[in-house]
């Protein structure tokens, strides 16, 4: 089975500015497939190469065994769902989601029942005759989903989706879109700067930063085992301890990871440290820690006594909980 | 602390003082006060010296002329109207709304990649030039212009001139012998009006759609070629209907102009007359005021059905 996408030493210049540089990625068939990063790190450039509305500068890509590049967006059978949605506003809910199927010359009794079948799969059942400008930005970016989805693609792409929507609407989105990627089995690839958003949703996550890609890996393993310093810090926010700071603590002259919510205060034992700020996040406390000179995060967990500023603590934490990245990371 | 330190400076600042500070605080307040003052001397103008016009112009319409004493006679009556029916009359209508209607499907088509360019790809410099190439034609003589095409279209004229050296000169003589079209040379056949109005119109089509097409957001493109559709699809199903408005718009320009224009046609043409001329020679030479009116209450008859028809094939639906 080949992959579903896969990118060989696969570089985008813009000029000089290298937007995506030698990147290798697989995606699996099926998969959901997270690609994170901050804004200018080359993720999205990354999507556009699979849809096709940008072309390599260098590199290979395969969309599920086949040559990619040079392949216009459309012959690919490769959807996107746009981050502003890019919804046609001259035709209503119905017709936008109908649009794939009408430029295939699906007819119009069958393009209708598979409109209304696929807003009734996001949950927007009897809204076709409305038009996109009546819509909110959840009811749109329902339809956008809906629109992409309707033409059964091999791979779906998602530019930022949830973007647009306020926090509830948000995690409420990431629900459904998880149930509706495996109830599918069609391979997502979402683009998001949130690492909390592709943490929670993804079966894997490549990170990305600077046109490259710093790590791949499931979830669990991005968070808990990063390989590079941004990882760290970039999911999570991690308290990254250099060589010195981790030979004092742990004895090994090495970059290291430490999860705020892995250290806990202690009375007895641990290491020394000066409480330099707190605030109070609602289901935790951080305290931030003055340690030998570099500041170290801890989550107090709500409930626990919160030492005041300028007190001296001692801190502790599981022996598997400080990952080592070696001395070059 | 150094802020309270400092000398206490009012909430509420005093007012500015004089007319101008009792305007600005007036106007701020009613803000309708402020619009009824702007719009009222346009409306007055717009509505009394204007429409008042166009409305003693429809009157006049009504009214007949004596053919005994070439009074106009002050009694309402469709009579006039009858005589537009005239097989001469009619002919003048039909030449006028066939020609107009050629030069604005000619507008159109021309406009569109040029405004597409302008729109999609034009920065900088280049939407400079594009601007400047489009306006500078405007700033000169419209008359200037006209008189320049007929020496262009002449027969001793520079277009005989390059066919002639291109052995193309059977082209030209083959056009101009066809019926209808043709003359003794492009400057006094109909083909020759037609191509200078087109010229002369032009930028009047190419700004409106280049605005509609400017306000087309590209990913709109790409969203269609994502989903299947080819670039000839894509121009028929999303960017055709988003520019449609502009397009309608730029066409009222080239239509109207063309119904309403007496010069071209006399400069460069045949001795047949539009409907400009028609109303020209009505109202100076032959002093047929009603005659005139009714004619020029074609155009505007002939616009409104124009437009009710573009909204009914939903025109205007993008806007």
């Amino acid at each position: 089975m080949p992959y579903a996408v896969s990118f060989q030493q696969v570089s985008r210049h813009f000029g000089s500015v290298r937007a995506v540089d030698a990147v290798d990625l697989e995606i699996e068939p099926g998969e959901f497939f997270a690609m994170l990063g901050p804004s200018g790190s080359g993720k999205t450039t990354c999507l556009r190469l699979i849809a096709g509305f940008e072309q390599p500068t260098s590199g290979h890509i395969e969309i599920f065994g086949e040559t990619a590049e040079g392949v216009p967006p459309y012959r690919r059978n490769v959807n996107t769902v746009f981050q502003d949605y890019a919804l046609f506003p001259h035709l209503n809910v119905a017709d936008n989601v109908a649009y794939g199927l009408m430029i295939r010359g699906v007819g119009k009794a069958e393009r209708t029942r598979e409109a209304e079948a696929a807003l009734e799969m996001v949950k927007l059942p009897g809204y076709g005759a409305r038009k996109p400008g009546q819509l909110s930005g959840g009811q749109r970016q329902r339809v956008a989903l809906a629109r992409a989805l309707v033409n059964k693609p091999k791979v779906l792409l998602l530019d930022e989706p949830l973007g647009a929507l306020d926090l509830k609407l948000r995690e409420q989105m990431q629900e459904e879109l998880k149930v509706l990627q495996k109830a599918l089995g069609i391979t997502f690839v979402f683009v998001t700067h949130d690492q909390g958003e592709a943490l929670s949703m993804a079966d894997r996550i490549a990170v990305f930063n600077d046109g490259r890609i710093m790590q791949t890996g499931t979830p669990e393993e991005i968070y808990r085992r990063p390989k590079t310093r941004f990882v760290a810090d970039f999911v999570g926010s991690s308290n990254v301890l250099s060589p010195q700071l981790t030979e004092k603590l742990a004895g090994v002259a090495e970059w290291s990871s430490l999860r705020p919510e892995d250290i806990r205060l202690v009375t007895d034992g641990g290491h020394e440290a000066t409480v330099t700020g707190t605030s109070f996040l609602g289901s935790a406390t951080r305290l931030t820690l003055d340690v030998a000179g570099e500041k170290i995060n801890v989550l107090l967990p709500s409930g626990t006594r919160v030492p005041a500023q300028g007190e001296g603590v001692r801190f502790s934490w599981n022996s598997d909980a400080l990952h080592l990245m070696g001395a070059k990371a | 602390m150094s802020i309270a330190a400092a000398p206490a400076a009012a909430a509420i600042l005093p007012g500015r003082g004089g007319i101008g500070g009792a305007l600005s605080d007036a106007f701020w307040r009613s803000p309708k006060l402020l619009l009824f003052l702007m719009l009222t001397p346009p409306l007055l103008w717009l509505g009394v010296i204007y429409l008042g016009s166009l409305f003693a112009l429809l009157l006049q319409s009504f009214f007949s002329i004596d053919e005994f004493s070439g009074l106009v006679v002050r009694e309402f009556t469709l009579k006039t109207y009858g005589e537009l029916l005239r097989p001469s009359n009619l002919d003048i209508i039909v030449r006028t709304v066939t020609m107009a209607g050629l030069v604005t499907i000619a507008s159109a088509i021309i406009a569109f990649p040029i405004a597409y360019f302008a729109a999609r790809y034009a920065r900088g410099r280049w939407k400079a030039v594009f601007y400047l190439g489009v306006m500078l034609p405007l700033w000169s003589s419209y008359l200037v212009k006209v008189y320049a095409w007929k020496l262009i279209l002449a027969k001793e004229g520079i277009l005989t001139w390059v066919f002639e050296k291109l052995h193309l000169t059977f082209l030209i003589d083959g056009w101009l012998a066809l019926p209808v079209v043709g003359g003794n040379s492009l400057s006094v056949s109909p083909t020759g009006t037609f191509l200078v109005f087109v010229y002369v119109w032009l930028p009047f089509m190419i700004l409106p759609v280049q605005a509609a097409l400017e306000r087309v957001p590209g990913n709109l493109l790409e969203a269609s070629a994502d989903l299947g559709a080819s670039p000839s699809q894509t121009f028929r199903n999303v960017l055709l209907p988003l520019a449609l408005p502009g397009v309608i718009a730029g066409s009222i320009f080239t239509f109207s102009l063309t119904l309403g224009d007496y010069i071209i046609p006399q400069i460069v043409g045949t001795s047949h007359l539009f409907i400009g001329m028609a109303v020209y020679a009505h109202q100076g030479t032959a002093g047929n005021i009603p005659l005139a009116a009714a004619f020029t209450v074609v155009p505007v008859v002939i616009m409104g059905i124009y437009l009710w028809l573009a909204k009914r094939a939903g025109a205007f639906n993008a806007l």
